[in-house]
């Protein structure tokens, strides 16, 4: 029973689970919902709290309780039973390794959304205009298909001191300008340039998210406003400084916050391609290192709540969005 | 749409096709329009196509260098030649000379049991994960989606921001206490963990993606619907469930590709055995170890890569309408 329900360790026991679960799922939802559908005549909030109940339940279950803990065990030791205060903040800020890692993240969080969104912006302008839209633009957007595990492998190798194409084209260029037997840089290993280098994967997987939400922003400005600013003489450059970038100034927002929240979260990247070696840590993978891997809950968890404090304003500002997008309707 | 948009203004010069509304400062000048007007139009057309057609020289030459990683270690995948990948770059491959050298060898490697890296286990790990972690939120989400829409209850605007808001909290505040929880269960080390947690993670987002896209159906639908007498859950079945298909789509294509790419719960609780870890967890750790051995590195990374590709190829429409709905609110 143990084997079947809870470690197949066969292709075929993993599937018969798979089954088995959803099989599950659905046998348990059906009496939710017969539940809620007997008695027609019973008071309106019944109805919805069975609709919404699973949903909160697994949401207060999984996000909300657990967050708290996170919240508590951060002003507590390693093991979570005594008391410390604000000892393992003070610890975090006094490593000196760890303002680096701080740096870092300050580093990913200002400069991938920033970069992305130029890029993503830019090619939206120029596909508008181009016979290849649908094709040049699944060339940019695929990358978002890709893990950001499999992104740091295809880059890893971009990198590679030997057969990277990057070092091979650095030193064919170096060649030109007369330096016989240059040597490529280890892009992933000098600091602080490497965090550059792996910010540049961040930047070419979310430069297609940019480029898809800001060309539909773009789509959607009206004929009329385009057609008044083109006779008034506005043309180029200044058409999309002065036009382009005032309308869609609200998706542009949304970008940059989205993307800045993917960066400040992801730890894939940094970890694929070297681990915690040569300062390029961000404060994502030093919650994972201390959680997981160093087993010292209270770091981890000041950590946590760091990367949480870094979110609030985002999250105020998103609420405020939602108020008044709704007051309008 | 965009090519109407360009071409519009050039081709529209008569003021009887003048449309109504567009403002009186065009109909003066489209009024005067003689001969010399018709000219510096025709000019600015021109202009417009040659920009048009830079636009889309610059835009391709992007998209090229935008796909030159991935092309690289796709073609070095095929590389028969393990020497031949450790001292040449990969464009050597593509010389009329070498094209003998391409192989499925390293694809076999990774895939059968006999190499260093057995992915086979990891990707049926990956499938088994992904399926119910992709079903079980949404129809948690349509059910809570469908109760925010169209059953008015007291704090429905309240609970509805609090679900929203919750969007955006990094998961890492909630991991180590959910492993802990995990444990005390005795569910820990097991597929219900995986599908659990990304359950949970997916919800916020996909009750708001879906609670967005449910508002669009028409009031006086579900009305007459509630006015015939069906109870909430067969209007939720008969009415909003066949309308919502698009939509379900959309998260659906957006859920896969979140857990299949997932590194951070696939780790935390799938650790590294083959006998749960998803491919991802797995191959994170050949990065690590394997180092420079590309010929596996590169097979590898595209068999994870194959499955996530193809259903966003097929299903990309779906996606971009997600992504729209998720982010450019109002």
């Amino acid at each position: 029973m143990d084997e079947l329900l809870l470690h197949p360790t066969t292709a075929g026991g993993k599937l018969l689970l798979m089954i088995i679960a959803i099989a599950l799922f659905a046998l348990v939802m059906a009496l939710v919902l017969i539940l809620a559908d007997r008695p027609r005549r019973r008071p309106r909030w019944v109805t919805a709290a069975v609709f919404l109940f699973p949903a909160l339940a697994l949401v207060a279950f999984g996000l909300i309780y657990p967050a708290l803990v996170t919240i508590r065990n951060s002003f507590f030791d390693q093991t979570s039973d005594d008391f410390v205060g604000l000892k393992n903040f003070g610890f975090i800020l006094r490593d000196p390794e760890f303002l680096t890692t701080l740096r870092n993240t300050v580093a990913w969080v200002v400069l991938v959304p920033l970069l992305s969104t130029v890029i993503g912006l830019v090619y939206a302008v120029l596909v508008d205009r181009a016979k290849v839209e649908k094709f040049a633009k699944t060339l940019i957007f695929l990358p978002m298909a890709i893990s950001m595990v499999g992104a740091s492998i295809i880059w890893k190798f971009v990198y590679d001191n030997r057969v990277g194409a990057l070092s091979r084209a650095y030193v064919t260029v170096a060649g030109w300008f007369g330096s016989e037997d240059a040597q490529a840089p280890y892009w992933l290993i000098d600091a602080p340039w490497n965090t550059f280098f792996l910010m540049v994967v961040m930047i070419w997987i979310q430069a297609g998210f940019a480029m898809t939400v800001l060309s539909a922003s773009i789509k959607a400005i009206p004929d009329d406003i385009i057609e008044a600013a083109r006779l008034d003489g506005v043309t180029g450059i200044k058409m999309f400084r002065h036009v382009t970038v005032p309308m869609i100034r609200p998706s542009l927002v949304v970008v940059l916050t989205t993307v800045a929240m993917t960066a400040l979260k992801a730890f894939d990247i940094v970890r694929t391609m070297q681990g915690r070696l040569y300062h390029a840590s961000v404060v994502a993978n030093d919650f994972y290192t201390w959680s997981f891997n160093n087993n010292d809950k209270g770091v981890g968890a000041a950590l946590a709540v760091l990367l949480f404090v870094i979110v609030v304003p985002v999250i105020a500002y998103n609420v405020r969005q939602l108020k008044l997008t709704e007051d309008i309707r | 749409m965009t090519a109407a948009r360009i071409a519009g203004p050039a081709k529209n010069n008569q003021p009887a096709k003048t449309k109504p509304g567009d403002g009186s400062r065009e109909d003066g000048i489209v009024q005067n329009g003689g001969p010399r007007q018709r000219l510096g139009r025709r000019a600015a057309r021109a202009r417009r196509v040659l920009t048009s057609s830079a636009a889309s020289t610059i835009a391709i030459c992007v998209g090229v260098l935008w796909s030159v990683p991935t092309f690289g270690l796709l073609v070095t995948s095929f590389r028969g030649s393990v020497q031949d990948i450790r001292t040449t770059g990969w464009w050597e491959a593509l010389k009329p000379s070498n094209w003998g050298g391409f192989s499925l060898d390293h694809y076999g490697t990774v895939l059968s049991g006999t190499g260093t890296a057995n992915l086979a286990d990891y990707f049926v790990n990956s499938i088994v994960m992904t399926l119910p972690a992709v079903v079980i939120p949404i129809f948690l989400a349509l059910l809570a989606a469908y109760a925010f829409a169209w059953i008015p209850f007291r704090g429905s605007n309240i609970l509805f921001v609090g679900i929203f808001a919750l969007q955006v909290v990094p998961i890492q505040v909630a991991m180590v206490p959910l492993l802990t929880q995990y444990v005390n269960l005795g569910l820990n080390s097991s597929f219900w963990v995986l599908w659990l947690s990304h359950a949970m993670f997916g919800l916020p987002l996909a009750i708001f993606l879906l609670h967005n896209f449910m508002k669009e159906i028409p009031r006086s639908l579900v009305e007459a619907a509630r006015v015939d007498g069906a109870g909430h859950v067969t209007t939720f079945f008969r009415i909003i469930l066949p309308l919502m298909v698009p939509a379900i789509a959309s998260f659906a294509i957006f859920q896969f590709l979140w857990v299949w790419n997932d590194l951070l719960v696939a780790l935390a609780f799938g650790g590294n055995t083959p006998d749960l870890a998803p491919i991802t967890a797995r191959l994170s750790d050949m990065a690590g170890s394997l180092g420079s051995r590309w010929h596996l590195l590169a097979a590898g990374a595209f068999v994870s890569t194959i499955v996530p590709m193809g259903v966003f190829l097929a299903l990309q429409r779906y996606f971009v309408r997600g992504l729209l709905a998720g982010s450019v609110k109002g």
